[in-house]
């Protein structure tokens, strides 16, 4: 088992066109560590600054739920968990 | 170029012109890889704002959650502008992350979205991608599937 991040289009430039890798980690922002491992560049697309945050127009989704209200990086995953990331559809 | 049907075009007016003076928003969806806008599909505007527009994070979820489940992609993503240009903005510019989509961008502004206004409502589409905008031309017909205008 492992967890599965499904990928968005934008990011698949990262993963060589796949819609969905797997890796490990038991938070979210250790998963996110260790699937940039195998993936150099997608981390940075979806967390910045120093602590890291989650960048304001980038949606992560742990089995459905929206991280922002479950702890963000510090939210809890574990294998067979499925986690999501879309980017926002925003402008002004 | 984006090929658009009329029920479709007229529908993503009619949206724009009634959440004026706030920005409307939403979704064209077609089947993957087909480049052809079928499912007309409004969303809310969770800004509710007359200058920014941003999809609510759980309808986000859920609309994309369904598009894959019917193997669609977002044909087009619309939104309108209700003071300024149908052009993109500097946020739209910075923000667009679909680089398949078509972006559709309908002004409501000098009185467009007026029950009394009968005129025409400024409706382009362009891609934007990496930063780069570029415009496309539309075109108008009255049944995609028979292409006859």
């Amino acid at each position: 088992m492992a967890i599965e991040l499904r990928v968005p289009t934008i990011l698949r430039t990262y993963t060589g066109g796949e819609k969905a890798v797997s890796g490990d980690g038991s938070t979210l922002a250790e998963f996110i560590d260790n699937v940039n491992g195998a993936h150099p560049g997608l981390k940075e697309r979806i967390v910045e600054g120093e602590p890291e945050e989650l960048r304001r127009f980038v949606n992560v989704y742990v089995n459905d739920e929206d991280v922002r209200f479950t702890g963000g990086l510090k939210t809890e995953v574990k294998d067979g968990d499925v986690v999501v990331v879309l980017p926002a559809v925003a402008g002004g | 170029m984006l090929i658009i049907d009329t029920a479709t075009y007229d529908a993503i007016v009619a949206h724009a012109r009634r959440d004026h003076p706030d920005e409307a928003c939403g979704v064209v969806a077609g089947p993957a890889g087909s480049d052809r806008p079928a499912r007309f599909i409004p969303m809310l505007n969770a800004a509710m704002s007359p200058t920014f527009y941003e999809f609510d994070s759980g309808d986000l979820f859920r609309l994309y959650k369904e598009m894959d489940s019917r193997d669609e992609e977002p044909v087009v993503i619309y939104h309108s502008h209700t003071a300024t240009e149908a052009y993109p903005s500097r946020t739209d510019i910075n923000l667009a992350q679909e680089p398949n989509a078509h972006y559709v961008l309908v002004s409501t502004r000098h009185g467009a979205d007026q029950p009394s206004y009968d005129g025409p409502v400024e409706f382009r589409s362009y891609r934007i991608v990496d930063g780069e905008v570029t415009e496309e031309e539309i075109q108008v017909v009255a049944d995609y599937n028979t292409g006859d205008i």
